[in-house]
This record gives C-alpha cells, sequence and structure tokens, in this order.
C-alpha cells in the first residue's frame, strides 16, 4: 500500500469544561482544506475517549484544543493515556490553546510535539502536521524493511 | 432631514468637487486601498454627506437621549449625571481569594461586581468531582454550595452593591438570595443582573446540562420569579458579547441578542405575562471590537430596534419597556499575545467605543488575558482605562456627542437594516430556539468567523504584532504572569467536604426530591431550588436532580466545518 498517497487523518477534539470551540473549528477547516481527514471529538473529551477515537479511527495526529486554565493538568493526562496504550503511543500529539510563558517548554520536555497558542498561523499548523506524520511514516517504513 | 433645494446644491457642489478637486488628487496621490470596509464587511465611503441621510428624520429617527426610540441613549442627560457602572469581572482561585479581589477593585474605584465562575461552576460540577481536577479555579471562582457564596461576599453590603452574576438559571441566583435572606436584606433591595441566556449559551459557550428547550424553560423561570419577589433585579441579559467571540459580524451580534430576546419575551407574553411588568428588566450584553465606528454605530442602532420592537411588535406601552440597557465588555478574542501591552491601547479604544455608544456598565480587558487570569497590577490597570475616560478625557460632558455625523447616521442605520433582515429570516424560520436547533445560527456565525479570519490572513484586516510590526525575535513578555497555586484546588475540595459533613440529611434529601417533582412538573423551580440551596444542596446535586427528572442535554455539533 502507497502509504504517501493515504490522506492524512487527525483526531480533533476540546478537552476541559469550557465550550469555546471557534479555535478548534477554524484549525479543522483549514486542515480539511488541505486535504486531510479531519475526525471530531467534540468537546469535554476524556483521555480514554482520546484514546479510543484514536485506535478506533486510526488516526495519524492527535490534536487538543484547549481554553480552559487547567491546560497543564488536563494535556499531560491525555498524553500519558496514549502513551500507555500500545496501539497508541505512536501517535504524536499536538495542543492548541492559551498559557503562561515557559508551560509550552514543559509540555514539549514531556512529549508533546507542538504548543500553538494565540495568533497562530493556521498554514503553519497544516505544514507542521505535514512533518510529522511524514517522518512517522519514514519510520514506519524503515522499521518494516 | 433636509430641504430638496439643499440637497441639490449639496449634490451639485459636491459634483464640482469631486471634478476640481478630488479628481487631480487622486490622480497624484492614489488611496492606500481599492476599497475600504469595516471590519465586519460594510462598505465604507470617502466621505458622507447629507445625501446620505436624506431619507432620514431627525425627530423619528435620531430625536432626543430618554426619548423613544432611543438611538441617542436611554438616559436624558447622558453621562451627566451618573457614569456608566464600572465593574471588572472577577473570579479567581476560591472564594476566599475572590473576595479579595473584589474588595480591592471597590477600594480601586469600582462601582459595580461583576463575578464570573470556573468552568466545573458554569457546567454545575463540584470542585470535588475527578473530571475537574485542575480547572478549580482556574478560569473564575468555583462555587459549590451557599457556603462559597458567603465567603466570596463577605464584608461586602449586599444593599448597597449591584452584582452581575455571570451564570445560567436559577442555581447561583438562588445562592445570592439565600444569602441576603440570612442577612436580613429584603429581597427589594438587591441589584444586579444575572446572566441567563440559555439560547446564546448553547451556541458559543455550548451550555448542555438540559435540553435546550428545558434550560430556556428553567431561565424564564428565574425571570418570573424575579418579577414577582427581587423587583429590582435584572433577572436576564442577553449576550451578544459571545456571539461577537464567537466569530460574528456586528450586526449578527445584535440581531442574535435580540432574537434571543424576541424568544424570551414571547415565552414569557405565552406564560400570560404582561410585557411592560418584565420587559422593563431585560438588559443585554454586547462586544466592543477594534472598528471604533462600527461598534458605536452597532450600540446606536440596536437601541432604535430594540424601541421599535417592543413597542411596535409587542404593543408595550410602558416606555421603561422600550429601553435597551446594556453592559459591554471589550473584546477579549482581540488580545494578542504577541507585544501585549498593546492590549491596554486596544482596550482603550474598544472601551472609548462603548462610552460613545452609550453603554450603562463596562468592563474593561487586562492586558494579561493571553496568558492567564487578570493580575491585581493588570486589573487595575484595566479599571484606570475606564477611569480616564470617564474623569479626563471629556466625552461624558454631552450626550450622545456623535449623532449627526452623517457618517455614523449612515452605518447606523445600515447596521441596523441588516440587523432586520437577519431577524426575519429568524421569524421565517419559526423563531430563536426552532433557528438554533436547525443549526442555522451556528452555522451563519461560523461563515463569518472563517471569513474574519480569511481576512486576517490576507492582512485585509490588521492586528499590530500579529499580521505587521512583529517582533523579529522571541520577545520576553514584559508582563507579570498571575499563577493559581494548586493548593487552592486542595483547600476548595476540603471546604467542601466539611460543608457536606455538617449538612441536615433529611432536609436536604427533601429538598431535592421537591426539586426534581417541580422540573418533571413543569413547576416554575425557583422555590424548590432555593430551598435545595439553603439545605446546602452542591450545583452537582442540583444538577443530577434536573437531569434525573428532565433528561440531559447534548452538545450541539452542527457547526463544525461548514
Amino acid at each position: 500500500m502507497n502509504m504517501e498517497g493515504k490522506p492524512i487523518r487527525v483526531l480533533l477534539a476540546k478537552a476541559g469544561l469550557d465550550g469555546h470551540n471557534r479555535g478548534i473549528q477554524l484549525v479543522g477547516k483549514a486542515l480539511r482544506d488541505a486535504g486531510m481527514e479531519v475526525l471530531y471529538g467534540g468537546l469535554r473529551i476524556t483521555p480514554q475517549e482520546v484514546v479510543e477515537m484514536s485506535i478506533q479511527e486510526d488516526v495519524d495526529v492527535v490534536g487538543i484544543s484547549i481554553f480552559s486554565g487547567g491546560l497543564m493538568t488536563i494535556i499531560p493526562k491525555i498524553y500519558h493515556a496514549l502513551q500507555e496504550n500500545e496501539a497508541t503511543r505512536h501517535i504524536p500529539m499536538i495542543v492548541g490553546g492559551i498559557l503562561p510563558p515557559g508551560d509550552a517548554e514543559t509540555l514539549k520536555a514531556m512529549g508533546i510535539k507542538e504548543i500553538f497558542g494565540p495568533g497562530s498561523d493556521l498554514e503553519d499548523i497544516v505544514a507542521f502536521i505535514r512533518g510529522l506524520v511524514a517522518e512517522s511514516r519514514e519510520r514506519e517504513r524503515a522499521s518494516r524493511t | 432631514m433636509f430641504k430638496d433645494d439643499e440637497l441639490e446644491a449639496i449634490r451639485k457642489t459636491r459634483e464640482e468637487w469631486e471634478l476640481t478637486v478630488l479628481g487631480p488628487i487622486m490622480e497624484k496621490w492614489p488611496e492606500r486601498k481599492e476599497e475600504f470596509r469595516t471590519q465586519s464587511g460594510h462598505p465604507v465611503q470617502r466621505v458622507y454627506t447629507p445625501e446620505d441621510i436624506a431619507g432620514k428624520s431627525y425627530v423619528d429617527d435620531i430625536g432626543f437621549p430618554g426619548w423613544y426610540p432611543f438611538t441617542r441613549g436611554v438616559f436624558p442627560t447622558g453621562y451627566r449625571a451618573n457614569l456608566w457602572t464600572r465593574r471588572l469581572i472577577t473570579g479567581l482561585a476560591t472564594p476566599e481569594e475572590t473576595n479579595k479581589r473584589l474588595k480591592f477593585l471597590i477600594e480601586q474605584g469600582q462601582t459595580g461586581l461583576n463575578i464570573i465562575y470556573d468552568n466545573p461552576t458554569t457546567n454545575l460540577l463540584d470542585s470535588d468531582n475527578p473530571l475537574c481536577e485542575g480547572e478549580v479555579g482556574r478560569d473564575g471562582v468555583p462555587t459549590c454550595t451557599l457556603r462559597d457564596m458567603e465567603v466570596v461576599m463577605d464584608g461586602i453590603d449586599m444593599r448597597q452593591v449591584s452584582t452581575s452574576i455571570i451564570h445560567s438559571g436559577p442555581f447561583i441566583l438562588s445562592m445570592y438570595l439565600a444569602l441576603a435572606e440570612k442577612r436580613g436584606v429584603p429581597f427589594e433591595q438587591l441589584r444586579g443582573t444575572l446572566q441567563n441566556d440559555v439560547l446564546s449559551q448553547y451556541y458559543t459557550v455550548n451550555m448542555s446540562v438540559v435540553s435546550l428547550r428545558d434550560g430556556f424553560r428553567l431561565s424564564a423561570d428565574v425571570v418570573e420569579y424575579c418579577r414577582k419577589h427581587v423587583p429590582r433585579w435584572n433577572p436576564i441579559s442577553f449576550v451578544g458579547y459571545q456571539i461577537r467571540e464567537a466569530g460574528s459580524t456586528a450586526a449578527q451580534e445584535i440581531a442574535f441578542a435580540i432574537g434571543s430576546a424576541i424568544g424570551y419575551t414571547e415565552e414569557l407574553m405565552g406564560r400570560g405575562m404582561d410585557v411592560d411588568d418584565f420587559a422593563p428588566r431585560l438588559s443585554f450584553m454586547f462586544n466592543c471590537h477594534n472598528d471604533f465606528f462600527e461598534e458605536i454605530c452597532k450600540l446606536r442602532a440596536a437601541r432604535r430596534l430594540w424601541a421599535r420592537i417592543m413597542k411596535e411588535r409587542f404593543g408595550a406601552k410602558n416606555p421603561l419597556s422600550w429601553l435597551l440597557r446594556f453592559h459591554v465588555q471589550t473584546a477579549g478574542s482581540s488580545l494578542t499575545a504577541q507585544q501585549p501591552i498593546n492590549n491596554v491601547i486596544r482596550t482603550t479604544i474598544q472601551a472609548m467605543a462603548a462610552v460613545l455608544g452609550g453603554t450603562n456598565s463596562l468592563h474593561t480587558n487586562s492586558m494579561d488575558e493571553c496568558y492567564c487570569l487578570p493580575s491585581e497590577y493588570a486589573a487595575r490597570t484595566a479599571l484606570r482605562t475606564q477611569q480616564i475616560i470617564a474623569y479626563e478625557s471629556g466625552v461624558t460632558n454631552t450626550v450622545d456627542p456623535l449623532a449627526g455625523s452623517y457618517f455614523v447616521e449612515k452605518l447606523t442605520d445600515d447596521i441596523e437594516a441588516e440587523a432586520e433582515d437577519i431577524l426575519r429570516q429568524i421569524d421565517d424560520m419559526g423563531g430563536m430556539v426552532a433557528s438554533l436547533e436547525a443549526g442555522w445560527v451556528q452555522r451563519e456565525i461560523v461563515k463569518a468567523s472563517n471569513e474574519y479570519h480569511r481576512k486576517l490572513k490576507s492582512g485585509e484586516i490588521a492586528v499590530v504584532g500579529v499580521n505587521m510590526f512583529q517582533d523579529s525575535e522571541d520577545e520576553e513578555v514584559p508582563i507579570e504572569i498571575l499563577r493559581i497555586d494548586p493548593a487552592h484546588e486542595r483547600h476548595q475540595v476540603e471546604m467542601l467536604r466539611q460543608v457536606k459533613e455538617r449538612r441536615d440529611g433529611e432536609a436536604l434529601r427533601r429538598a431535592l426530591e421537591r426539586m426534581k417533582e417541580d422540573a418533571a412538573a413543569h413547576r416554575n423551580i425557583v422555590p424548590s431550588c432555593m430551598e435545595a440551596v439553603k439545605a446546602y444542596a452542591t450545583l452537582e446535586e442540583m444538577r443530577n436532580a434536573l437531569q434525573e427528572a428532565l433528561g440531559a442535554g447534548k452538545e450541539s455539533k452542527d457547526a463544525f466545518i461548514c
């Protein structure tokens, strides 16, 4: 099967208890316009739901949008849930939201691939995801040969 | 407004000016853009003249402040007697910390309270629910029981202060009322506003504790109850603010808020209430975004539109029913994480628009909100912004100073016409509840949001520091960052545990049972909610009671990507 030709599949969801979904809508539209398949997990998604949907939908990337001040508690929980499952530990995760300076570095040190804050360029997000997927598909191919 | 011969002379002079003055200049110095538009997309002409408002009547369309149709404001003397209420949104960490911040702001000259709740409280979940871990006190004050309200309001005189409560349904208001009762403050003396607009919440913050129609009914119960028992309280505030933050245009913002107000008015009249009994206590909340004149005109248009709807459509006879009174919050979504000090300047311009648009109450955002909850320093600067406008700028000396500007009057007319057109479409679909259930409103807002971001991307809409004049290197953020200590969450959970331990279990059980019965029987929910609150029921216990009686609501996903 030609991995390069397969459309990129992204799970987008909002974690935390707030309902601000303007950002995730814009990102979702940009990804679809760029030819990716976007699965929307809805608001207030739990770590377990992220893992289940990621497996079910066989996604390449998980993108979590969060506008809650609880970001530094909620994002690590989701990340660890993905890491703890053999079927999802390879799936890269990115985050969109508002956070104080310094916290993004903490999350990246933990393993989150990128944090997109206010004013982020949608094209940068598209390009970043493409880069991530190219990298992981390359790795997968190398491991098979 | 002008005689025919005058208009004819103006036309002739304009044509001569275009030919002899404008033409040559345009050739030498072409304009910066082919066409100029407001942020929401209204075309803006080079120059406006009496020709643009020739069809208008001064008396019928502009008139006097405090005089139908209130284009120039609801109060005859504008800000010459009383300034707007200066109230900053407050809510952080714990009830204790929030109480301290409220007292600080009162000491700094704030004239009203404006309390925001954390995500768990907004969702009617308790601080000790595992789902809420990490979110307690992060975006507002946690309030689980009457105890928390007691702490928030400790040392604050409920007779003196006007309190805005950013929450929906009977829950938090019942706590406020129960506290007043405990302190011996008669309900007649309470002043304030409950947000309570479930319709706009449905598609902006996606509240879904019960179904849209049930939530709508419960919030209308609050209006009905307050009209009987809390006469000076504004039991509902129709929220254009969140609609705008979700990405709408200026005209959509006022149209959807007024659409929601029409929906509630019909519901309450359907219950047999007299429109002149409740309409004087309906209030609104709007946004003020970056386009200065568009925002001013939007507010003027909203006032005129509402006055005519109340008088002509609903037959309201009491002049107080015709008044559109509103609070403004400057646009949170306009703030930038890049070069955050610039947010003070943006907020100043937006606040100035609110004041020139005749706002009755104002919140100004803090410069640091793209990073965290406001620090004390940032909140004080936001308050000072209002005080400088109020006391230094001189704009408060005369009423509606921009009236009669050909541009301002024309743009006011255009926004009003656009909003009227949207309201007609809502009527054709069977009203606001039906339009929401069909997902139409949500889709319209997403379309507008996409369009706004397309313009940001293309540079048609400028944001200094983001799509122009960016800093080339990683800049250090030169502002203080407020961090909420996780110890506050543990404290709040412990306080809740203690409250639960001390309660009279039997009284609590009876109250929740009654709440369930009243909800199922569609009786007004406020009395049983008050009883539950007094028995120190938690929000989540009340949520569960309602969901057992009515079923749970669903998130509206209709608008996702279109």
